[in-house]
């Protein structure tokens, strides 16, 4: 078989989608749907979030397409004054990937949870990664399975004990950012609910990434799963846990050094990455973090276990990458370009015959 | 008119120095190892005797594997041609000439021939090798076994070898050019033109010269042979039929389809997506739409059936023509998503090719199971219009009617094709594509509600339809959510109440239901028959051509064929009512008789067959005999089963 190069140009993941100069607000972004997940939900802190960034991007709102799938977080098309499809469980990503190659005009984002995309939809979620689709893909993991009263998830931690594992799951736990990256992704971001200005930031990339962008976003479920990233809110116990990363940036976390960064710092360890202090290892042998480097970041990923020890939040990978939908809408242009359409003359085909009267 | 069977009006006279006899009608096989290219040799056949004028019907039948070992009986695959001086229906149930390039070749395939038919066999293979390969203690060529046949033993690999000797190709690669040695005897047998095969030779080795002028060498060595012999005694001449003024074009099913596909974008000026996972036998209809972005077609090949149906959904909620196609497997698959398509209620055209079931079952064998399935197959109340295509060329119609109910009702629709219609083929008369008419997508363009507001309701429906606008992406105003949850009627939000659901249950139930379709027509030529004989989808031509043979006799039979499955036509009750006895025959355990005694409260009477291949004309001919014979009580069949 021959390959092709494409040559395709690469773009920015709002291009094409018409912009307004409008003053869009929250409220124009909510519906008249009462909201109903528990109260304390982290959901609610995500929505609200994402009704405050929205309008920020500067594109018509009609021009804002939300699909899901199944489970609590797949509510959220509803109350968003978009267009939106809450669809059947784990296929959101096939569906989105069909909306988004036939409208490029369109933002097209994808709301789904940790049994919604890696237990059922994981095949829909790994070839959408590896296609890059122009889809943003928010990934709400709160390591358990609401809707459905309380069962493990395929994030949660092994030996949990939940209504279809009394004796403790037996399951390891996928890690989602491991995951997409091993599926390809050009752009993994993870953020928790309740941190407003992170989350916004790698939504805010995500957005004008073009490809598919996966967010994981830590979210609590005070029902089912209560507190199960508390490690990672309160105090010092979470400074030492939380390693936010930025592009161009050296990766310190944890309590202030003398040089106001983080005195603890992720170095190379092997093939892979390790933590130590700073004041240890020298400042130089601290990693500097870079979104293009796919092995870097993979390695960031194995930093985090199940028991959310070294939790790298931020943009793991933001690499270009000629997006599926681009390629294939080329494929047509050029084909509606250089070839004619004429139904006739294909109905006719190459051999014809005529009797006549 | 001139049946399927009748005895042939042969002639004799002399042309070229030898006798040429002419017939109606001949049926030849050509049967060969996977590996020996006898499909391509009967597609080459065919569109000889196409470009010829010759009324036609094929059948190719071949294994699953792409290559089982070489000489094995699981390896033979066969390709039958059925061509006439006058309309014919079926792909004909016995071979008059038989081509057999192997040993396993003739033994899985002559039984098909009777006795008197034309058996030309390629000696070459007939070693002691592959002999004991298949079977055969003795020599089959030799130990007269085959002595109420008419057998022509040709070495055919020895003499194509000896006609690409100067060409400086290798035994091997010459010996593969033997299936156009076969081409070449058969048209001069059958005085068929052969330049469309040079040219077809050439562009399909375009980038091999060498074997292009190879093929060609052998197809005119194949030729010759047959001119220059004195083996052959006679050559045939079939006229060309008597046909309706038109142009014409050979086609196969998928194919048909396809360009439906494609003429129902042109139509509706939509643009087509269509969202597959290989399947066989589908798979061609992915095939032949990828060659079409020109006509603003994107064929998207996805990760699972799943998602093939998934995202020709997505593609229809932004305002495509959403298109999957399968086969019985993946209809399986997919059932969950075409039922949220009925509760989105948005367009969609979900295409079935049938193949032999359950399971993986016979992937290249056809049949018509699925049938209950695509009724059924979902969960709750989620009825879905059903299409059927009654052969090759009407695949085409089928498409376009099916697209027309899917955007016209805003539902997807199920278009059941099956193997034999999807290989097979038959000549098409094309139609004048400005004379198709238009469908209308009617987007939503404005707020609609009743009150008056400036609010967008998704589920308000247009009275005479049923019908809910299809509002899509980047109209402004017109934001809505829509999902699998259950909608208030109307306004469209999420509702839990009961008299809602039932009231929505009925409607959508009530919409297919009230969906527009023609009354079905009868063919009863006295008016007075007894006996109506009621088909859908591939049945058509066999049961076509055993009436034919039935009536040929004298005796009256009446036959209708149903392309709408649901909603069935309106006048289907009274049609049943008319008829003493109704006789379904079907390439299933009575599918279709389930619906109608459950619908009609008629006591029909249910022919089955699931062989994986086509009823035979003759098998019809006796069993309507059987129906029309007053002293039979309930006939009794070996081949097929009563119900």
């Amino acid at each position: 078989m021959t390959a092709i190069d494409l040559g395709l140009p690469q773009l920015g993941g709002l291009d094409g989608v018409p912009t307004t100069d409008e003053k869009q607000t929250a409220k124009d972004f909510t519906s008249d749907q009462e909201v109903r997940w528990c109260p304390g939900c982290g959901d609610y802190a995500v929505l609200a979030a994402v009704r405050q960034f929205l309008p920020t991007l500067g594109i018509k709102r009609e021009n804002t397409v939300f699909v899901s799938g199944i489970g609590c977080s797949s509510r959220f098309p509803y109350y968003l004054n978009t267009y939106g499809m809450h669809s059947i469980h784990g296929r959101a990503p096939a569906i989105a990937t069909g909306l988004a190659v036939t409208r490029p005009d369109l933002s097209v984002w994808v709301v789904t949870g940790d049994g919604d995309a890696l237990s059922i939809g994981g095949n829909h979620l790994i070839h959408a990664l590896r296609r890059n689709v122009n889809l943003k893909i928010l990934l709400f993991n709160n390591r358990i399975y609401g809707l459905t009263k309380g069962q493990y998830s395929p994030t949660s931690e092994e030996g949990k004990v939940t209504k279809s594992t009394p004796m403790g799951s037996v399951d390891h736990p996928f890690n989602p950012i491991s995951l997409a990256l091993g599926a390809e992704a050009t752009f993994v971001g993870r953020a928790l609910d309740s941190d407003r200005k992170g989350l916004t930031e790698v939504l805010g990339a995500a957005a004008a990434h073009r490809g598919t962008a996966l967010v994981e976003i830590f979210q609590d479920c005070p029902i089912f799963n209560d507190g199960s990233f508390d490690v990672l809110r309160k105090g010092d116990e979470a400074t030492e846990r939380l390693i936010p990363v930025r592009h161009g940036e050296p990766i310190r976390f944890g309590p202030e050094a003398e040089d106001g960064l983080g005195s603890y710092a992720v170095v190379q360890d092997g093939f892979g990455l390790g933590v130590a202090k700073v004041a240890e290892v020298g400042a130089d042998r601290v990693v500097v973090h870079d979104a293009t480097d796919h092995n870097l970041a993979f390695a960031l990923s194995r930093l985090s276990d199940q028991n959310l020890t070294h939790t790298v939040t931020g943009i793991f990978r933001n690499a270009d990458r000629t997006t599926y939908d681009d390629a294939a809408r080329a494929q047509v242009d050029e084909a509606r370009r250089t070839r004619t359409a004429d139904l006739q003359a294909l109905l006719n085909g190459r051999d014809t015959w005529t009797v006549d009267g | 008119m001139t049946s399927d069977t009748a005895v042939d009006q042969s002639s004799t006279h002399s042309g070229g120095g030898r006798p040429v006899i002419q017939r109606d009608r001949v049926v030849i096989r050509f049967a060969g190892d996977s590996g020996d290219g006898m499909q391509l040799t009967g597609d080459r056949f065919t569109s000889e005797t196409a470009a010829f004028g010759n009324d036609l019907s094929t059948l190719p039948n071949f294994p699953a594997e792409i290559r089982a070992p070489a000489g094995t009986l699981p390896g033979v695959s066969s390709f039958q041609l059925h061509f006439a001086n006058y309309d014919i229906l079926t792909p004909g149930d016995r071979p008059d000439v038989l081509v057999a390039m192997n040993p396993a070749a003739l033994k899985s395939n002559v039984i098909d021939l009777p006795a008197g038919g034309v058996l030309i066999v390629n000696t070459d293979e007939f070693t002691k090798r592959n002999l004991t390969k298949v079977g055969y203690e003795t020599n089959p060529l030799e130990d007269g076994s085959l002595e109420r046949f008419s057998v022509f033993p040709v070495a055919m690999a020895t003499l194509t070898r000896g006609a690409l000797e100067e060409t400086g190709l290798s035994k091997k690669d010459a010996e593969r050019a033997k299936n156009m040695f076969a081409l070449g005897l058969l048209s001069w047998m059958y005085h068929r033109p052969h330049e469309g095969t040079e040219r077809f030779l050439r562009e399909k080795f375009a980038r091999r010269p060498d074997l292009a002028e190879a093929n060609i060498l052998a197809f005119r060595a194949g030729h010759a042979y047959g001119e220059t012999t004195e083996s052959f005694a006679v050559t045939y001449e079939v006229a060309p039929a008597k046909l309706d003024v038109g142009t014409y074009r050979q086609i196969t099913g998928n194919t048909a389809l396809a360009y439906g596909i494609v003429a129902a974008g042109r139509l509706s000026g939509l643009s087509v997506f269509l969202g597959s996972y290989p399947i066989t036998p589908a798979s061609d209809i992915l095939h032949e739409l990828s060659k079409h972005k020109s006509f603003n077609v994107t064929t998207f090949q996805a990760e699972d059936e799943i998602s093939g149906v998934g995202s020709a959904l997505g593609a229809a909620f932004g305002g495509a023509l959403g298109v999957t196609t399968t086969s019985g497997p993946g209809l399986a698959l997919k059932s969950e998503t075409i039922g949220l398509a009925v509760a989105l209620e948005l367009p969609m055209l979900v295409v079935d090719v049938q193949r032999g079931g359950p399971s993986t079952g016979l992937p290249t064998k056809t049949e018509q199971a699925d049938l209950l399935q695509a009724m059924f197959g979902r969960n709750g109340e989620a009825p879905v219009p059903i299409v059927a295509p009654r052969s090759p060329a009407d695949c085409f119609d089928a498409t376009l009617e099916a697209v027309r109910i899917a955007v016209t009702y805003r539902t997807p629709v199920l278009l059941m094709s099956d193997g034999s219609l999807a290989n097979g083929s038959e000549p098409w008369k094309v139609p004048d594509a400005t004379t198709l008419e238009s469908i209308d997508p009617q987007f939503a363009t404005e707020p609609n509600a009743p009150n008056g507001s400036d609010e967008f309701w998704p589920y308000l429906r247009d009275d005479d339809t049923l019908a809910r606008p299809w509002a899509i992406p980047g109209t402004p105003g017109l934001e809505h959510r829509i999902g699998g949850l259950e909608k208030a009627d109307g306004r469209g939000s999420i509702s839990y109440d009961p008299d809602n659901h039932d009231r929505m249950v009925r409607l959508r139930a009530a919409k297919i239901s009230g969906i527009s379709v023609p009354d079905l027509e009868v063919d009863d030529p006295t008016g007075d028959a007894e006996l109506l004989v009621l088909g859908w989808g591939s049945t058509y031509g066999p049961i076509g051509a055993g009436a034919r043979r039935v009536r040929g006799m004298g005796k009256k039979v009446a036959q209708a064929h149903l392309r709408n499955l649901n909603p069935l036509p309106a006048n289907l009750g009274e049609v049943l009512s008319r008829y003493r006895t109704v006789l379904v025959p079907e390439m299933n355990l009575g599918q279709l008789s389930v619906l109608l005694r459950a619908r009609y409260l008629v006591d029909v009477k249910s022919y089955t067959k699931v062989s994986g291949l086509p009823f035979k004309a003759e098998e019809l001919q006796d069993l309507f005999l059987d129906y029309l014979n007053p002293h039979s009580i309930e006939p009794i069949r070996i081949n097929g089963v009563h119900a």
